[in-house]
């Protein structure tokens, strides 16, 4: 019917317009007309994404095979690349074995492996008290707040503000905060618990909770705003209709609110998930990621190799690695997703 | 807090067997709502308004009771960053580069999105895979490479280094909302608006653009607040003498310079929180619709 129209204007876009929306590339007769408008949407095509595609390639693509390329050479980033040296899978063996030397591997991987094991040791925790400890309070609390109470919008916005700060202005915050001498020390001996020998950062032990605690406050804000957010969705019907046979208010929330928001957890473990894994502004702020590396990432070692060692292959190894981290992180996320749709369609079909 | 939650449990008690207990609107257990609504809100502004309050007095004050209010108060290290320091200066240049990389953002990107959503032809699907994929490069795992790209360029030091990387990396997102966002213009204004003799640029920007703005101050929004946040590009890329220098950056060089000034660290970066706090009260439905939508897509 569209087709009809559109030739009848005789503008051959209408149709494409529509096919897009519809989906498959209908047939177009090959008349002159036809080749002209096929070329003249190519024009259109080439001029609309031209430019952002070609900044994505250049500014992310780009880099991205470079990094690739540099992780294999051994290579002084203050000299030119042409001095560097191809030593094959070298940076990558050093960060996770120490090297495949048994004359060096020692020296290495005290020099290498060790730092890279404990800072992708601190992301994969961050990851898992991500879901372990902010998920939970961040989902109870947003129950809790699922309702119709006074100052409800004014309670919201708060919650959410510290997102939005820069993890560079909140991280300085809590440094000042969490100084040995500073107010946070001084209000936990009035209450008359100990304190960490050493400041909350430096000790080795509390400094990784520490950092937790601070990326939580700024964060968890973001998962409590999304599962509201979710929640406002849940038609309240259904959470009458199970109240008035006789659920709990935990019954209603576990059987039908939980689940129901079931995407948006997906959304924001997804969001939580990326976002640890390439954390560095908060780390770097609080003394580079503690001075024993409590609390470094694979980011912030990254980039201290890169700058402070000018050790360019090495450090573009660890970018590598990072974005295999990030590229298994998505790829799950987008299996799981799919697979719950499809079991979803078929259940409805 | 303790008497709300004994009123709640004697104001319960009775109506145990009821169904009105379960009820989510309206009965007692709304004073446990509110009760968890001020902890969370004192957890989250505590922190910020003694960083506020610090500002306000001198390092001996902090020194001598560190939990204690000013006494008195001081108007001195927020007089001095004010008038003294490049803070003005500074917010000045992460505004110029947060301007920029939006724009570049929003109209490059929602040009793309454009084709992508209401264009057919081969490669269409390539093309968007293409941008999707980019959410799993972060600006942190290029940063190295980008840097010498940036090198190469000569662009090290400048606003360009910045704001071109910063436009390529949130085009990912934008194009991922902006597609769909597209996508769901109606059909028949596209074929009125052919009737009407408008090509297909022209109602690209006569009829998509004005129609597309919610969507395009959404994507605008994330990238404003992602580019004045950001500090480890500027970091790697704002180097050298002449180099800009913008509001992240400076605070932490106002720390590393006064390392034992703590009443002016919390000044100074208390009211580098503000802009940003500022943006968020205006935008905050748009910031939310953002996020939840960038990956929901």
């Amino acid at each position: 019917m569209t087709a009809l129209e559109a030739s009848g204007t005789g503008k051959g876009p209408v149709v494409d317009a529509k096919a897009s929306a519809a989906g498959p590339h209908p047939v177009t007769p090959a008349t002159d007309n036809a080749k002209k408008d096929t070329r003249r949407k190519w024009l259109e095509i080439a001029i609309f994404v031209g430019p952002a595609l070609l900044i994505f390639l250049t500014f992310v693509v780009f880099p991205m095979v470079m990094a690739a390329r540099y992780s294999l050479y051994k290579w002084d980033s203050r000299q030119p690349f042409e001095l560097a040296e191809f030593i094959g899978f070298d940076n990558y063996t050093r960060a996770l074995i120490g090297g495949t030397d048994p004359e060096t591997q020692e020296i290495f991987w005290k020099a290498y492996a060790e730092p890279f094991w404990n800072a992708v040791g601190n992301n994969v925790q961050i990851i898992a008290l991500s879901m372990l400890i902010q998920l939970p309070v961040a989902m109870l609390i947003a129950l809790v707040l699922n309702r119709k109470f006074p100052g409800r919008g004014p309670t919201r916005l708060i919650i959410f503000a510290p997102y939005v700060l820069a993890e560079v202005t909140a991280g300085l915050m809590w440094l000042m905060l969490l100084d040995p001498r500073g107010p946070v020390t001084e209000w936990v001996q009035a209450i008359g618990l100990p304190t960490p020998p050493q400041g909350w950062l430096e000790d080795p032990t509390w400094g990784f909770w520490t950092f937790f605690f601070i990326v939580s406050w700024k964060y968890i804000g973001l998962a409590i705003i999304l599962f509201l957010a979710g929640l406002a969705g849940v038609p309240e019907e259904l959470q009458e209709a199970a109240s008035i046979d006789g659920a709990s208010w935990w019954q209603v929330q576990w059987r039908i609110n939980i689940p129901l928001i079931g995407p948006t957890v997906r959304v924001w473990a997804f969001l939580s998930i990326i976002g640890s894994i390439q954390l560095f502004d908060m780390a770097w702020v609080l003394n580079k990621g503690g001075s024993t590396g409590q609390y470094s990432t694979i980011a912030t070692l990254m980039v201290d190799i890169g700058t402070q060692r000018n050790d360019g292959g090495y450090a573009s190894a660890l970018a590598i690695i990072m974005f295999i981290f990030s590229m298994t992180a998505a790829i799950i996320y987008l299996t799981l997703v799919m697979r719950r749709d499809t079991a979803g369609s078929r259940k409805g079909a | 807090m303790a008497t709300d939650t004994t009123v709640e449990r004697k104001r319960r008690a009775p109506s145990t067997t009821s169904r009105t207990r379960t009820r989510l609107q309206g009965d007692s257990s709304i004073y446990i709502t509110i009760f968890v609504a001020l902890v969370a809100v004192g957890f989250t502004l505590g922190p910020i308004i003694y960083l506020a309050l610090g500002g306000f007095r001198t390092n001996g004050q902090l020194a001598a009771d560190p939990t204690g209010l000013p006494d008195p108060w001081v108007w001195q290290n927020y007089w001095n960053i004010l008038t003294q320091g490049n803070f003005w200066q500074y917010t000045l240049n992460s505004l110029i580069v947060a301007v920029a990389t939006t724009a570049g953002v929003v109209l490059f990107g929602t040009m793309a999105a454009y084709p992508l959503a209401r264009y057919s032809f081969r490669g269409r699907e390539g093309i968007f895979i293409i941008f999707t994929a980019g959410l799993m490069f972060p600006l942190t795992v290029a940063i190295f490479p980008l840097f010498l790209l940036i090198q190469d360029l000569g662009w090290v030091g400048g606003y360009w280094g910045l704001i071109v990387p910063q436009v390529a990396f949130a085009l990912p997102v934008t194009v991922i909302i902006m597609r769909p966002f597209l996508a769901a213009l109606p059909d028949e204004l596209e074929e009125a608006s052919f009737m009407d003799g408008l090509t297909r640029v022209g109602f690209f920007f006569r009829m998509v653009l004005p129609l597309a703005k919610p969507g395009m101050v959404t994507v605008g929004v994330l990238a404003f607040l992602g580019s004045w946040n950001g500090y480890l590009l500027p970091l790697v890329i704002l180097t050298g003498r002449d180099a800009p220098t913008t509001l992240p950056l400076g605070v932490t060089q106002f720390q590393g310079q006064n390392a034992a000034d703590f009443a002016g660290i919390m000044a100074y970066t208390f009211l580098a929180m503000i802009p940003a706090l500022v943006f968020f009260l205006m935008m905050e439905r748009r910031i939310v619709d953002g996020l939840s939508g960038a990956v929901k897509g």
